[in-house]
């Protein structure tokens, strides 16, 4: 099977590469890029795919995805949730371990892996807990877990609040080359709060989620990366105070990296006057300059990778009392969308080539995965991205399984309109 | 009586300085109905309101059945354990029930903020807020308002003193937007731990020294302190709060002779108010119980969309 994707704008930033260029498939692999002019026939293609217009990336990765399986399956499932990722522009997702039961041992790993193989329409790569149970207080079966093929250690959704329990697990990690993933909160800061602490949570008299902490941990995580040399990422940074920490940090050399989700840039807490759970998130929507400083984090390269935070949840669970709500949105499907609008075309904080590497070279270095590239012999996931096609959210038309998103409505620029999984188009905007 | 459009009363923050001056007219001659030989007025007769008490409540739920009975209207009360939000039903099935049946005002305390807006959104019903969680509690600000007004002949250019726990306090919430939008000054005090540097964005000074502020206010607003759930981590003592916070009969003696003491009530003896203070001819503390009876039957009479008063 060979397919050639002719005309399109290719970005590979693996490869230094950003031009208009052809792209030769061959039984699910790179073959070559030919740059030598658009649209010459080498003969033999079994399929032609005019890319005219488009940018070529390498197939994005989304490294921070609730699949929700095992034991969730009302809230989504590995086959809803690839699917989302595919619609979204996703050949590759990385899915978090806070299932029922928690992904905290090898079989659980391999149940996923199996079930993914089945019924995954992209890649999935699965991460293991950090702790039992996520409580924060025995190591998991790491070894295990990482023949198993985790790609990374996490508990998310809790945070291993001991800090010599998070030391030794580092430690441990360093082993396998694993790094860990940290949603950073201290709880005895965050206590019961559900919304970000300042003026909106004074006025809606909802508990406060102060900034402090997500900073405090943010601090312990790079004092942990020094001693241990293990490679920490923060998860779905929030508040200005953690950017300017992990800033800080890497230009001394620590190996930390951070990550943003674009409703932390597109959304501030006055966003929750009318106490709309789809605005409920951990962490919380944070004020104007936090937007601002995250903005400013990705300009400047201290946030280096951009992902969803994908938290589906069921229509009856999040239709509640605002302090009974589960915090989350969904998010593949509108990611994309949100930040070429925001952090390309409004902001111009960033070129479409530097999102592009923040979706694929920067998560598969940190993870070592063999995608996010279009190097000949790589597999060949492919997304076809139209930078500036004016969209409309629809949570209807969400092939996920939940509809919990602040963004039904909104209009967006650019979008994935092909996504390409192991050569093969496995979804294709109609 | 046209200035009133609204189906629902969730907030003083919503309300615009008119409205509340709506409330405040009407209240006033439902007031003139309470001193009458028959207190009982056809108002809203034919019609259902169920008091749905999610959170406990002895005062506000009486005050509302009390002015729904004076309105003649038919009253049907939920409190936690009767209903079936103990058998895991959730709020809004509760609610979709209580419309199923006909409720034309449901009356909401639920310890959720925002509760009486989920609720207004998605039933037909008109939702009357008496309580949600830390939020507001627009009937309490109303016959406060009413209180002062009745007694000082104005809101504006007042200066409300409220001391107490504001962080946690819905009636310190709906209070400020009502004096503030009637124009007063108001000046928030308590300790920095309940009395956090966000609230003076809304426009109110914050201060954390009372006998400074005391001489110069017009009304002094004690807020209860909830000593048995607050005293570990957010003052010492309460014997310091008390020293630092508490209106004392020294402190007393600084205020302006004419200043108005108020509670929102249950108070606490000894605490946030002196006992003799708390019972002399400054403190309208059951004027405002009174008071908000009236106010609760302009509430109800308003949200149901009632004609001029016969």
């Amino acid at each position: 099977m060979r397919t050639l994707l002719t005309n399109g704008h290719v970005i590979d930033p693996a490869n230094g590469v950003n031009r208009v260029a052809d792209l030769h498939i061959a039984d699910g692999k790179i073959e070559r890029l030919d740059f030598e002019g658009s649209g010459r026939r080498v003969g033999g293609d079994d399929e032609i795919i005019d890319a005219t217009g488009l940018l070529v990336c390498p197939g994005l990765i989304d490294m921070h995805v609730h699949l929700r399986e095992p034991g969730q399956s009302a809230k989504e499932t590995i086959a809803t949730g690839t699917r989302a990722a595919a619609a979204g522009g996703f050949t590759s997702v990385v899915c978090m371990p806070n299932t029922a039961p928690p992904a905290d041992n090898a079989s659980t790993i391999a149940w996923i892996k199996e079930r993914a193989a089945r019924e995954a329409v992209v890649n999935v790569f699965p991460t293991g807990a950090i702790t039992k149970g996520l409580a924060g207080e025995e190591l998991t079966p790491i070894g295990a877990m990482y023949h198993a093929g985790i790609v990374a250690l996490t508990d998310d959704g809790h945070c291993v609040q001991n800090h010599e329990v998070m030391r030794r697990a580092l430690e441990y990690a360093r082993m396998f080359g694993l790094p860990a993933l940290d949603h950073c909160q201290d709880y005895n800061l965050v206590g019961k709060g559900v919304m970000h602490e300042g003026y909106w949570s004074a006025v809606l008299g909802l508990p406060g989620w102060p900034s402090a902490g997500e900073e405090a941990i943010v601090m312990r995580d790079i004092l942990l990366a020094e001693l241990c040399q293990t490679p920490i990422h923060c998860q779905h940074l929030s508040s200005a105070g953690s950017v300017r920490l992990v800033r800080e940090a890497r230009a001394r050399g620590v190996p930390i990296t951070a990550e943003v989700c674009p409703h932390h840039i597109a959304l501030t807490d006055e966003s929750l006057r009318g106490f709309d759970t789809n605005f409920k998130m951990n962490p919380p929507l944070r004020a104007e300059r936090d937007v601002e400083a995250l903005i400013a984090g990705v300009a400047d390269g201290t946030i280096t990778i951009l992902c969803s935070d994908h938290a589906p949840h069921c229509d009856y669970e999040k239709e509640v009392e605002f302090d009974c709500a589960p915090f989350g949105i969904v998010g593949l499907e509108t990611e994309l969308g949100l930040f070429l609008d925001i952090l390309v075309h409004k902001k111009r904080a960033i070129d479409a080539a530097k999102l592009v590497e923040m979706f694929t070279l920067n998560p598969a270095r940190l993870l070592r995965l063999d995608r996010g590239t279009l190097s000949p012999g790589a597999p060949a996931d492919i997304t076809l991205i139209d930078a500036s096609l004016e969209w409309t959210v629809d949570k209807a038309a969400f092939a996920s399984q939940s509809r919990n998103t602040p963004f039904h409505g909104m209009t967006l620029r650019g979008r994935a309109v092909r996504t390409i999984v192991a050569g093969k188009t496995i979804w294709a905007l109609q | 009586m046209t200035t009133w459009k609204r189906k629902d009363l969730l907030s003083m923050q919503e309300l615009s300085a008119d409205e509340i001056t709506a409330v405040l007219d009407t209240s006033a001659a439902f007031k003139q109905v309470g001193s009458r030989q028959i207190k009982k007025v056809p108002a809203l007769r034919g019609k259902t309101l169920v008091n749905f008490f999610v959170e406990p409540s002895t005062r506000t739920r009486i005050s509302f059945e009390l002015a729904a009975f004076r309105l003649s209207a038919d009253v049907v009360n939920i409190s936690p354990t009767t209903s079936s939000l103990t058998k895991g039903e959730t709020l809004k099935d509760t609610a979709r029930n209580l419309q199923a049946l006909h409720a034309d005002i449901i009356v909401l305390r639920h310890q959720s903020a925002g509760a009486a807006q989920f609720l207004a959104e998605r039933l037909q019903s008109s939702i009357v807020n008496a309580g949600d969680g830390a939020h507001e509690h627009p009937t309490q600000a109303l016959l406060d308002v009413f209180t002062i007004r009745e007694r000082k002949g104005r809101i504006a250019g007042l200066h409300i003193v409220i001391i107490g726990d504001i962080l946690f306090s819905r009636v310190a919430r709906s209070n400020i937007w009502a004096l503030l939008k009637l124009g007063a000054r108001v000046t928030l005090a308590g300790p920095s731990t309940l009395v956090p540097r966000a609230f003076a964005e809304m426009g109110v000074a914050v201060s954390h020294s009372i006998d400074d502020i005391l001489p110069a206010a017009d009304v002094v607003n004690l807020l209860r302190i909830q000593h048995e759930r607050q005293q570990k981590q957010f003052f010492p003592s309460l014997g310091e709060y008390v020293h630092l916070f508490g209106l004392t009969r020294k402190r007393a003696e600084i205020l302006k002779p004419d200043c108005l003491i108020m509670h929102p009530g249950p108070i606490n003896r000894g605490i946030e108010i002196d006992s003799e203070i708390a019972d002399s001819p400054r403190s309208v503390i059951l004027d405002q119980v009174t008071n908000g009876l009236a106010v609760r039957m302009a509430v109800l009479y308003l949200c149901a969309g009632g004609k001029k008063l016969g």
